[in-house]
């Protein structure tokens, strides 16, 4: 039986070696960096400065701009609360894409509840941020941009650089979620003119409840933990050691690999597009054509139910993702859950179509093999869903009268 | 096998969906759902002597719009028309030894796509 793990952008497999990194702080190096008076204290306080500078490194920030949170959700809620928060009076405006991740939409909708006022900006039928309309959009009291770097369920890369210039030029902070991005392509925190940019460590090779806000020198934040005065005062709380070892460890290993992993990834993502396009009817790619993250190929299929297309490739081994209503939130409380993704809908998909959207989300360990069995695999599901539609029996019933 | 969040039986009955298809002159339709809430079901009925003789269904949807629609023809086949009546989504989510709660509304599909195909039974057989 196949294990094609084809869901990079929900989580990526721990890379040997960065668990490698993280057993001695598992195991003999039990030391708080807080407590680093002595040895084992000492070699944990170490120890994490190395991981910091290794992760500054991946984005060319300097190791002291490195705040290590459980993850991207914590580090959006830091950037986007912590700088409102910072402002004072000053500040009572932001701006938003509507492709965002819902920890920067709930975030705001936090701060919405609270006073501030948020422009949330639509994006093309690729899921692209117009840079003029953010120009557009900020106010003498605006205190935050904040746009993606990629988007997961699409794969577009927003033209952040952009953007950088123009909330350069404007005076107000930009911070954005390179969650999909961080460790795949590259990214400069001062080329591209960002503030707070989130970082996730299991999205490259590294380990879960594990990630970081890059806190540009010279930028305030209000932190959101109250406690102790750890990561320079913006996050209190005993540092997650192994985990920090695991960030560090995997930034390293991207930022020395980024570039073969880029070329294999590009020819995979190629391959299966190609296989894809030529093989199924009625399907329609995501995202931008070029500008996007590489191994990622999304789409969706007329006819066919997004759920139903996961369920079908699980069972012939291949794990993929859907922004479809049904396969949403199984976990949700009532049918209110169940609602077609937000990206889907901003880029226009319909929602009665919404339905049959994939991600294939490949990774470094994936093979051409892999995209073969893919491709060997989905058009029987989809003409098998197909063939149990009412919908595709209109369709083919209209064709047959010459409608 | 059971996959993610369904059961065994849901897995059964989405792989392998019983009785898909149309039935020429049925004598009664139900459609029900529509694609833009993810789920739409056509349940084609035939009746003789008061009994459902046949059913075949098509389903837009997800493994649990499916199975239920599958299940649902194993069910119905047999009955008297008031016992087809009596079907509820009750009945079908535990034929299927259980749905998630999330997709509860599958079940309820089914149960309603019984009632309009023999509401549409009754329109084209007037008592």
């Amino acid at each position: 039986m196949a294990h094609i793990f084809f869901d990079h952008i929900s989580t990526t497999p721990l890379d040997p070696r960065v668990l490698e990194a993280m057993m001695p702080y598992l195991t003999e190096r039990y030391g708080n960096p807080s407590s680093h008076i002595h040895d084992q204290g000492q070699q944990a306080l170490k120890a994490v400065d190395a991981a910091r500078a290794e992760v500054a490194g991946l984005v060319h920030a300097k190791p002291q701009e490195i705040v290590f949170t459980s993850g991207a959700t914590e580090a959006n809620n830091l950037a986007i609360k912590g700088a409102a928060e910072a402002s004072g009076k000053t500040g009572k405006h932001l701006v938003v894409s509507e492709v965002e991740h819902f920890s920067v939409l709930n975030a705001l909708t936090f701060l919405r509840n609270r006073g501030y006022e948020v422009t949330t900006l639509a994006t093309d039928t690729d899921g692209r941020v117009d840079p003029d309309d953010v120009r557009r959009a900020i106010r003498p009291d605006t205190v935050l941009v904040s746009v993606m770097h990629a988007n997961a369920e699409i794969g577009t890369i927003e033209p952040i650089g952009e953007i950088g210039r123009i909330t350069r030029e404007q005076e107000v902070l930009f911070h954005t979620d390179a969650t999909a991005s961080a460790g795949h392509i590259p990214l400069d925190l001062r080329a591209v003119g960002a503030d707070l940019v989130t970082l996730s460590a299991h999205n490259f090779y590294g380990p879960k409840g594990t990630g970081a806000l890059v806190v540009r020198e010279g930028v305030r934040l209000e932190s959101q933990i109250d406690g102790g005065f750890q990561e320079m005062g913006y996050r209190a709380g005993t540092e997650n050691v192994p985990g920090i070892m695991g960030m560090g460890r995997a930034a390293g290993i991207a930022a020395a690999e980024m570039g073969e992993w880029v070329s294999h990834l590009t020819r995979l993502e190629k391959r299966l597009r190609e296989g894809i396009a030529s093989s199924i009817e009625h399907l329609h790619f995501t995202g931008h054509p070029t500008d996007r993250l590489p191994g990622h190929v999304s789409f969706w299929v007329e006819y066919a139910e997004g759920e139903s297309l996961l369920l079908f490739l699980n069972v012939h081994g291949v794990m993929a993702a859907s922004g479809s209503a049904c396969s949403s939130n199984l976990k949700g409380r009532d049918e209110e859950d169940l609602i077609a993704s937000h990206v889907l809908r901003a880029i226009g998909v319909p929602s009665d179509i919404c339905t049959g959207s994939i991600t294939f989300s490949m990774g470094k360990g994936n093979t051409e093999q892999e995209v073969d069995h893919v491709l060997s695999v989905l058009p029987g599901i989809v003409r098998r869903l197909w063939e149990m539609s009412p919908t595709y029996l209109d369709y083919q019933k209209k064709i047959l009268q010459g409608g | 096998m059971a996959s993610g969040p369904y059961s065994a039986k849901v897995m059964d009955h989405f792989m392998n969906p019983r009785n898909v298809g149309e039935i020429e002159e049925a004598s009664g339709v139900g459609e029900v759902g529509n694609p833009a809430c993810g789920d739409m079901m056509r349940l084609y009925l035939k009746v003789e002597g008061g009994k459902v003789v046949d059913a075949k269904f098509r389903t837009f949807g997800c493994g649990a719009a499916i199975a239920s629609s599958s299940i649902l023809t194993e069910m119905i086949k047999g009955k008297t028309i008031e016992e087809a009546e009596e079907i509820t989504n009750q009945h079908v989510a535990d034929a299927l030894d259980g749905l998630p709660a999330v997709k509860i509304h599958c079940s309820v599909m089914a149960e309603e796509a019984v009632k309009a195909a023999l509401e549409d039974y009754r329109k084209k057989n007037p008592a």
